[in-house]
């Protein structure tokens, strides 16, 4: 019982040991810092992501999302003040979020087929922004400001990544929203007759989670100056998931936590920062990553089968 | 197939079962003679359905021993009892509804050539088999959709498929009506003769009477007789499946004081599966519902509480008429409910105690938006107090307590929220006996503290026991109000069978 609670602790502490005595370089606050800033986005992505799942849903447009925040942000930011670039980013994820989160609870369709359908509406959109090119913002060095001013000498977009994921981390545990949520996910209808709005509180999960992965969107393509309407948005979409998954939050709802989610998506990165470290050929990479997947997603399963 | 031997087809010696330390089955000691029907009665939660699984193989006695054409067994799956050809037919059929009849009667038993089903050796064989049983069901007609009549069929195929010598029929006809029925019984009575041993598990007394040859009688868990059913009646069977005086079992009931303010009112309430129902259930005061399964009392329930859409009519409270949709607008004016299915309407069952009991409430335990936690750990306790459980830790989830205690644990959550009516749908279901007498006892002290209760109940005994005014449906409708006198078994069967005179 203890170790399931614990679960993908032991494995991160383990990896981390191992990636500290096997690799001079990763044990370095540049190194460590470095990675945080790359995974700023994917984590705030991730902890809304997780009170989607614990809520009883999922989002796979978070990808897409990101992507066409990314571009209109950049593209706004070529001509407007870098804030309007940025709040108009952000809004645009939010009406993607409110849009799923309508799709799913009025309409009463399966959340995995509604966002994939949106992913591909909003990819689609992004390239229309971009008209198919690369945005490049070198020229209007405003907009990385908001992710790359030192602040106590880590990044903005560092700081912003804690800001977003504790501020959810305390919306899951400690509000009423957050009971809410997992009642929602562990049983909807036991939750509805307990006077929970379970629509409302899913609509509300999928509005958090577009507003996010905008923000990441937003955060990246003003670390780099650049976005691109199809940044393998998938890719993220997935790497979102398998984090959150892997972490220990169930796919099914109703149980999870915030510090999994963060566990899951750093222990993921720590992979890759150790295969680019070690040499090792990337091509395992991704292999390594589906069966550890596999692995936690089998455990969970494993894991309720055994429940009372 | 196992050899018609001589002699009884089933023993049974000092079989016991304990479920989380409760005790479902004590001492059981029977036999089941060949090619007899053996119908097992008593109340619910006396143990007959439990008695049904262990001859079948679906669950393990812990003690005692099995005889099995004299010789001892101690199957550990239902594919070890259907070897020695003991099927079990549920309660819940299990139809797969994509495949024809034929092709769900030999579900996993396939004529098969070179891994392919052989389609036309499926279809003799089907038509053979439904001959020597005597039915008439098309093979090729497509299990969607089938009558649960015809469901009962299928299953009943499907045991004699499996060469089944005793067929175990957990409530055959609780779902069918009255002519289907009588078309199964023909059916249980054909194979009865044709060597098959049939064990009936039946709440319908008149249904074992008229087609049991013996009948076991049992009572929380223990056997009161096994007699001729020719020997028994209605009423011997009835007395001794209850073989307890009202006054003993239920706690004393005060009356409702006269004057008494309406706490609910419904006008002319439709809704799915209710027509036109009107009630009133005043402060202080237990109504209770009574009907049979699928009289559209739990819909009542759920269109009363907001939780199924009205379609005409009016519900008030105290606080004048119901306004919106949605179970938190019935909440919000005083009025819960305690759900029929605990497991799925009920608890979140994989979170802690704690987060179930306070899930109604946590607006009072908050301030602006943050769960004061402090608070509802004291609350919950006291709540958890109030219903009599106690619990090692309240962070522990609830699937780890006790059937009844979960069900005490839904009661707290109520409570907590303190409503000023309670709509309770089968509260006692599936809890053990000092659970029940406990929730006997709740219900009638919130009842003194002026709350408005609303029983539903398929206990008829338990009805009576505990409610001032018992309302029966039938076919989504009140057919009757009972008050004082005029509260008895008979009447409640009556009204819900809808015959005008109906002896128990």
């Amino acid at each position: 019982m203890k170790l399931r609670r614990a679960g993908i602790l032991y494995p991160f502490l383990i990896l981390f040991v191992v990636l500290s005595v096997s690799s001079a370089p990763f044990f370095t606050r540049v190194n460590l810092l470095d990675i945080l800033d790359q995974q700023s986005a994917t984590l705030i992505i991730a902890a809304a992501g997780t009170l989607v799942l614990v809520a009883g849903g999922i989002d796979l447009s978070v990808g897409a999302v990101y992507a066409l925040a990314g571009v209109t942000a950049a593209h706004l930011a070529l001509f407007a003040p870098p804030t309007l670039a940025i709040v108009a980013g952000v809004a645009v994820g939010l009406g993607v979020g409110l849009v799923n989160g309508v799709i799913v609870t009025a309409f009463r369709i399966n959340a995995l087929i509604a966002t994939l359908a949106m992913s591909f509406v909003v990819s689609g959109l992004a390239s229309l922004v971009t008209g198919g090119n690369l945005v490049i913002d070198y020229s209007h060095p405003g907009f990385a400001d908001l992710a790359r001013t030192s602040f106590l000498t880590v990044n903005t977009s560092t700081w912003t990544m804690l800001a977003v994921v504790i501020a959810l981390a305390v919306v899951l545990s400690r509000t009423t929203a957050g009971r809410y949520m997992y009642a929602s996910g562990s049983n909807a209808e036991a939750a509805r007759l307990s006077g929970v709005r379970v629509q409302l509180i899913r609509l509300t999960t999928f509005v958090i989670s577009g507003g996010a992965a905008a923000l990441g969107g937003v955060i990246d393509a003003s670390r780099v100056l650049s976005a691109q309407a199809s940044n393998g948005e998938t890719t993220l979409t997935f790497t979102v998931l398998a984090g959150i998954v892997v972490g220990g939050t169930s796919i099914l709802g109703g149980e999870g936590a915030m510090w999994r989610t963060a566990v899951g998506v750093l222990f993921i990165a720590l992979i890759g920062n150790g295969f680019d470290l070690l040499g090792l050929n990337p091509l395992y990479e991704q292999i390594a990553l589906g069966g550890i997947l596999l692995i936690a997603v089998g455990y969970d399963a494993w894991s309720r089968l055994r429940q009372p | 197939m196992p050899r018609q031997g001589q002699g009884p087809h089933v023993e049974l010696a000092g079989i016991g079962k304990s479920f989380g330390g409760v005790r479902a089955l004590d001492g059981i000691s029977l036999t089941i003679e060949r090619g007899s029907i053996h119908a097992l009665v008593g109340e619910n939660g006396a143990g007959k359905s439990t008695l049904g699984k262990i001859l079948a193989g679906v669950i393990a006695p812990d003690r005692g021993q099995l005889l099995i054409g004299g010789e001892p067994v101690a199957f550990r799956s239902p594919r070890e009892a259907i070897l020695r050809g003991i099927v079990l037919i549920a309660q819940e059929l299990s139809i797969a509804p994509a495949l024809s009849v034929a092709e769900n009667v030999f579900l996993g038993t396939e004529p098969r050539r070179a891994g392919f089903v052989a389609r036309r050796a499926l279809r003799r064989r089907y038509d053979e088999l439904a001959a020597a049983a005597g039915f008439e069901l098309r093979g090729d007609l497509p299990g969607r959709g089938l009558r649960t009549a015809d469901q009962q069929k299928v299953e009943i195929l499907r045991a004699l498929c499996r060469d089944a010598r005793l067929i175990v029929m957990d409530e055959p006809t609780g779902a069918l009506g009255q002519s289907d029925a009588g078309r199964l019984h023909e059916v249980i009575r054909r194979l009865a003769a044709g060597g098959t041993t049939i064990v009936l598990v039946s709440h319908f007394l008149r249904e074992v009477a008229e087609l049991a040859d013996q009948v076991t009688i049992l009572r929380d868990g223990r056997l009161v007789r096994t007699a001729p059913a020719a020997a028994e009646t209605e009423d011997t069977m009835l007395s001794s499946m209850l073989g307890r005086s009202l006054g003993a079992a239920f706690p004393p009931r005060g009356p409702v004081p006269p004057g008494a303010p309406v706490v609910l009112e419904a006008r002319g309430l439709s809704a799915p599966g209710v027509h036109d129902v009107s009630l009133e259930v005043r402060a202080g005061e237990i109504v209770g519902l009574a009907g049979l399964v699928g009289s559209g009392r739990t819909e009542l329930a759920r269109a009363l509480c907001r939780a199924n859409r009205v379609t005409a009519g009016t519900v008030s409270t105290a606080g004048g008429p119901l306004a919106g949709h949605g179970p938190w607008t019935a909440l919000r004016a005083g009025l819960a409910m305690i759900p029929e299915s605990r497991k799925e309407q009920g608890l979140m069952l994989g979170r802690p105690i704690a987060e179930n009991v306070s899930l109604a409430s946590l607006a009072r335990l908050s301030d602006l938006g943050l769960v004061r936690r402090r608070a509802e750990r004291q609350a919950v306790t006291g709540a958890l107090g109030q219903v009599g459980v106690r619990v090692a830790a309240q962070t522990a989830p609830v699937s780890t307590l006790s059937g009844g205690n979960q069900q005490k644990a839904l009661f707290a959550r109520v409570l907590l929220r303190r409503p000023r009516i309670l709509v309770a749908d089968e509260p006692t279901r599936g809890v053990d006996v000092g659970a029940k007498r406990a929730i006997y006892e709740l219900l009638t002290s919130l009842a003194a503290e002026g709350l408005g209760v609303l029983l539903i109940s398929s206990d008829a005994e338990e009805i009576l026991g505990l409610a001032h005014r018992v309302l029966v449906m039938r076919a989504g409708r009140i057919a009757a109000e009972l008050r004082g006198e005029a509260m008895t078994e008979a009447a409640i069967l009556a009204a819900a069978f809808g015959a005008p005179e109906m002896g128990v």
